[in-house]
C-alpha cells in the first residue's frame, strides 16, 4: 500500500466568524497518511477552529478540505469517520467506560461479540483493563484521559484529532501520556491531527509541527529543523528560547549578510534579507554562543557578565551584548574554569551560520 | 478484641467519642437556635393546620351533643324496628331544648347530609311539638309527619351517634355507609367528586405533559444561545412570572373570549366563521391554555438550569463517534437533562393539582379542579369539615404520587436548581 501524502488536504481555506474577521487565511496543509502532525500557536491564532472545521463542527469559509482525496465540507460529522479527543475529555458521564467505549461501536450496528473484542483491545492498549465497569466519575483524570483516547481509537478511524488532551494533567502525568499516545501512535500508525499550545509537547510528540500565528501557518517542519532553522522571527520567538537583535543590514554577499546593531556589527546568516538598507531581527540560541571558543568563530564580541543563574545541570549567563543586556547564554556545569562572575567582561563567539537574519519585528 | 480496648482516648484520658461530642455540642445548639424560628413557624403554620384539619374530617361530635339522651336511650336498640318509646321520649326531650335554644336549624342541616327529608319534618316538629302532651311521645311524634313514622329516618339518627365518623371522606369518593353498615357507592347520577378527582389528574397530567414538551426546546435555546441573546430570552420567560397570577388569568380571558382576540384572528384568517365561533372558555380548553402558560417556568427553570451544566462538547463527541445528531441527542443528551425533567414535571404536576384560582375564573363548570371544590365546601355550603376531608386526601394524593415518583426516577436525581 502507498503512503497518501496528501490524506488529509487543506486547500485554501478561509474562516471567519463574523464575516469582518479572518481566523483563518488561506490555509493550505498537507497531511500525510500515518503522520503525527501538531497545530501549535498560541490562543486565537486559528488551530483548534481548524480542528472544527476538520471534524466538521465549524465550515470553511472558503475553500475546501479533502479527506482521502473526497471533499468532505458537505458531510456532517458522524459521516466522517474522525475520531476525536476532546480538551475536557467529553466522556459521558452517565455510561460506563465499557458503555462510553461501545458507543461509537454500538451506533455502527456491530455484533455484540465484536464491541466486547473491540473495547477489550482498546482497554488494553491503554493499559485499562479491568476498569469496565466504572463510571467516569470514578477515575482519576489521567484514566479519563485514556479511556478518551481509547474511545477516539476504538472505531478505528483512519484520523485521530486531539484537541489539547493533556491541558487538565498535571505535568508528570502529562510527560508520561505523551509517550504514551506517541508510542500508541506508532504501533497503530493512524494519522493524528493534535492541536497544542505547548511547544515542548509539540517538539517531543510530532513527526511534523505547524506553528500557527494569526490564522496563518508560519513554519510546517519537523521538530528539529523548526528550532535549529526558523524562517521568520514569531517562530524563532515562540520555539525555545531565543537571543533577539534589531539592526539594519549593511550588506549581503556570498550567503552571509553583516547587520549593524546599535555601535557594533555581526555577521549573519541572510534568512529573510536580500539587500543593502533592510531592517531585520537577529536570532541567535542561546547554546550556539560560546564563551572564549577554542576554534574560530566569525562572530566575537566583548560582553559584561549581568547575571548569573544556577539551573542545576546548566547556569544561565545573562549577558549584555551590543546593547543588548538580555543575551542568555547557556553553559553546560561540566565546562570547568570559565570566569564567570558577575561584572566581569567576558569573550563570545558564534558562527554566521548560527545567527539567523529573519524578518524585523 | 473486646470493645473496651479499642477505644481511643484523647491525651486527658477522656474517650475520644465523648470529647468530639462535647466540642461539637455547642455548635449543635447554635445550628438549631438558627432553625428554630423556622421550625416553630412551619409548626404554628403548617403542622397544627393540618392536624386541625385532620380533627375537623372526622369529628362528629356536634350531633352527639345535641341528642344526648337520645343515644344514650338508642344504644339497646337494634335498629330493625320502629324504636321503643324510651328513644321518642329521650329524643323529645333533647329537641325541646334545641328549640328553646333555637339552634334546632343546625341538627336540621346535620341529619340533612345523613339523609334528604329532615329538614321539613323536624320544622314541623318544632312547631307541633308546643302542643305535646306527657307520655306516649312515639304516638304523638310519628302523627306529625308520616316520616317519623319510617324506621330509616331513625336509623340516620343512630348513624350520627359516634363522636368521629369517616363518612366524610367516603363522601369525597362518592361512597356511603348503607343502612346495613355497608360500604356502597351513591347514586349514579350523583357522583360528582370521583369524577373531579379524575379530571384533576388529567388536567395536571396534561399541563404537565404540554408544560415539558414547550419548555424543553425554551431551556435548550436558553442553554445554548450566547450571553446576550439568553440573557433576552430569560427575561421573556421570567417576565410572565413576575406578573400577577391574576392579571395573567384576566389576560387570558380577554384573549379567549368568543368575541376575543384569538377568535376575531381564527375568523379573520378564515378558519372559523363569525357566527361560528368557537368556545375557548369555561370549559377545559381555557384551563389548559391557562395554566400551561402559568406552570410554563416552573419547567422552563429547572430544566435550564441542569442543561446548562451539560457540556456541548458531548453533543460533539456522540456526533464524531458516528452518532447521528438524533443519536447523539437521544442517547447523550436527553439521559443527562433526566434530574431536570423530573424536577420540572414534579413541580408543575403537584402545582397543577391543587391549583385554584385560574380554573376558578376560565375553568367553567367542565374545566374546574377538586380544589375548587373544596373552596365550594369552604365558602358556599359551609361544610368545613367535608372540605378538610377532601383536602387532607389531595394532600395524601400528592404525597403518594411522590413516593411512587421517588420509586421511578428516584428524589436524588432531581435538581431543582
Amino acid at each position: 500500500m502507498s503512503k497518501n501524502n496528501a490524506f488529509v488536504r487543506f486547500d485554501k481555506v478561509d474562516k471567519s466568524y463574523d464575516g469582518k474577521l479572518l481566523v483563518v487565511k488561506d490555509l493550505n496543509l498537507d497531511i500525510a497518511e500515518g503522520e503525527f502532525i501538531t497545530m501549535l500557536g498560541p490562543s486565537g491564532s486559528g488551530k483548534t477552529t481548524c480542528l472544527m472545521m476538520l471534524a466538521g463542527f465549524e465550515t470553511p469559509t472558503n475553500g475546501e478540505i479533502y479527506l482521502d482525496s473526497n471533499p468532505i465540507s458537505n458531510i456532517p460529522p458522524h459521516k466522517r469517520g474522525i475520531g476525536m479527543v476532546f480538551q475536557n475529555y467529553a466522556l459521558f458521564p452517565h455510561m460506563t467506560v465499557f458503555e462510553n467505549l461501545a458507543f461509537p461501536l454500538k451506533v455502527r450496528k456491530m455484533t455484540k461479540d465484536d464491541i466486547d473484542k473491540k473495547v477489550d483491545k482498546a482497554l488494553s492498549m491503554v493499559s485499562l483493563s479491568g476498569f469496565e465497569n466504572r463510571m467516569p466519575g470514578q477515575l482519576s483524570g489521567g484514566q479519563q484521559q485514556r479511556v478518551a483516547v481509547a474511545r477516539a481509537l476504538v472505531f478505528d478511524p483512519s484520523v485521530v484529532l486531539m484537541d489539547e488532551p493533556l491541558g487538565a494533567l498535571d505535568k508528570n502525568l502529562r510527560e508520561s501520556m505523551q509517550y504514551e499516545i506517541k508510542h500508541i501512535h506508532e504501533s497503530i500508525g493512524v494519522t493524528v491531527v493534535y492541536v497544542t499550545h505547548d511547544q515542548s509537547e509539540a517538539l517531543t510528540m510530532s513527526n511534523r509541527i505547524a506553528v500557527f500565528n494569526d490564522g496563518k501557518v508560519q513554519q510546517l517542519s519537523s521538530p528539529d529543523k523548526l528550532y535549529e532553522e526558523p524562517v521568520n522571527s514569531f517562530v524563532a520567538e515562540f520555539i525555545g528560547e531565543n537571543n533577539r537583535f534589531d539592526g539594519e543590514v549593511l550588506e549581503v554577499s556570498n550567503g552571509v549578510c553583516k547587520v549593524k546593531i546599535g555601535q557594533g556589527e555581526m555577521l549573519a546568516n541572510p534568512i529573510s534579507v536580500k539587500s543593502k538598507g533592510e531592517k531585520t531581527t537577529v536570532s541567535i540560541r542561546p547554546e550556539r554562543a560560546l564563551i572564549n571558543p577554542k576554534n574560530k568563530m566569525d562572530n566575537n564580541q566583548k560582553g559584561r557578565i549581568e547575571e548569573v543563574i544556577y539551573h542545576g545541570d546548566h547556569t544561565r549567563v545573562r549577558i549584555n551584548l551590543l546593547g543588548n543586556s538580555d543575551f542568555i547564554l547557556k553553559v553546560p556545569n561540566s565546562s570547568q574554569n570559565l570566569d564567570i562572575k558577575l561584572g566581569n567582561e567576558i569573550n563570545i563567539g558564534w558562527n554566521s551560520q548560527d545567527a539567523r537574519a529573519l524578518d524585523p519585528k | 478484641m473486646s470493645k473496651e480496648t479499642q477505644k481511643i482516648l484523647t491525651t486527658d484520658g477522656i474517650p475520644l467519642e465523648e470529647s468530639l461530642k462535647k466540642a461539637e455540642k455547642k455548635n449543635k445548639i447554635k445550628a438549631f437556635l438558627l432553625v428554630a424560628p423556622l421550625l416553630l413557624y412551619l409548626l404554628i403554620t403548617y403542622i397544627f393546620p393540618i392536624g386541625d384539619m385532620f380533627l375537623r374530617s372526622v369529628d362528629d361530635k356536634m350531633v352527639t351533643r345535641m341528642l344526648p339522651k337520645t343515644f344514650i336511650a338508642m344504644e339497646k336498640w337494634d335498629g330493625r324496628e320502629l324504636p321503643p318509646e324510651e328513644v321518642f321520649e329521650a329524643f323529645y326531650l333533647d329537641y325541646k331544648i334545641l328549640v328553646k335554644e333555637k339552634s334546632f336549624g343546625k341538627l336540621a342541616t346535620q341529619l340533612n347530609y345523613e339523609k334528604n327529608g329532615f329538614k321539613s319534618i323536624l320544622k314541623k316538629l318544632a312547631r307541633k311539638q308546643k302542643k305535646f302532651k306527657e307520655g306516649n311521645y312515639k304516638e304523638q311524634i310519628m302523627k306529625v309527619h308520616k316520616r317519623w313514622a319510617n324506621v330509616e329516618y331513625w336509623r340516620a339518627i343512630k348513624r350520627r351517634a359516634p363522636n368521629y365518623t369517616y363518612s366524610k371522606y367516603l363522601k369525597g369518593i362518592d361512597m356511603y355507609e348503607n343502612e346495613d353498615g355497608k360500604i356502597v357507592q351513591v347514586d349514579e347520577t350523583r357522583r360528582v367528586h370521583k369524577k373531579l378527582w379524575l379530571r384533576t389528574l388529567e388536567i395536571a397530567f396534561f399541563v404537565t405533559l404540554f408544560c415539558f414538551l414547550m419548555a424543553y426546546p425554551i431551556a435548550h435555546l436558553l442553554a445554548t444561545l450566547p450571553m446576550k441573546y439568553s440573557n433576552l430570552l430569560m427575561i421573556c420567560v421570567l417576565l410572565p412570572f413576575w406578573t400577577s397570577l391574576l392579571v395573567r388569568t384576566a389576560s387570558w380571558m380577554i384573549l379567549l373570549q368568543q368575541q376575543g382576540i384569538v377568535n376575531d384572528f381564527f375568523v379573520w384568517i378564515g378558519l372559523f366563521a363569525d357566527d361560528n365561533r368557537p368556545e375557548m372558555m369555561y370549559n377545559k380548553t381555557g384551563t389548559y391554555v391557562a395554566m400551561t402558560q402559568i406552570l410554563l417556568p416552573f419547567m422552563v427553570l429547572p430544566l435550564y438550569s441542569v442543561m446548562k451544566t451539560i457540556s456541548p462538547s458531548l453533543m460533539r463527541a456522540g456526533k464524531s463517534l458516528g452518532g447521528t445528531p438524533f443519536v447523539a441527542f437521544w442517547k447523550v443528551y436527553f439521559p443527562l437533562t433526566i434530574p431536570g425533567i423530573g424536577a420540572g414535571c414534579l413541580l408543575v404536576f403537584i402545582l397543577a393539582i391543587g391549583y385554584y384560582i385560574t380554573p376558578a375564573l376560565v375553568g367553567g363548570a367542565s374545566g374546574t379542579l377538586i380544589s375548587n371544590q373544596i373552596a365550594y365546601h369552604m365558602k358556599s355550603s359551609l361544610d368545613w369539615s367535608f372540605a378538610s376531608a377532601m383536602g387532607l386526601m389531595l394532600l395524601a394524593g400528592v404525597l403518594a404520587i411522590y413516593w411512587v415518583y421517588n420509586k421511578l426516577v428516584g428524589v436524588d436525581n432531581i435538581k431543582l436548581g
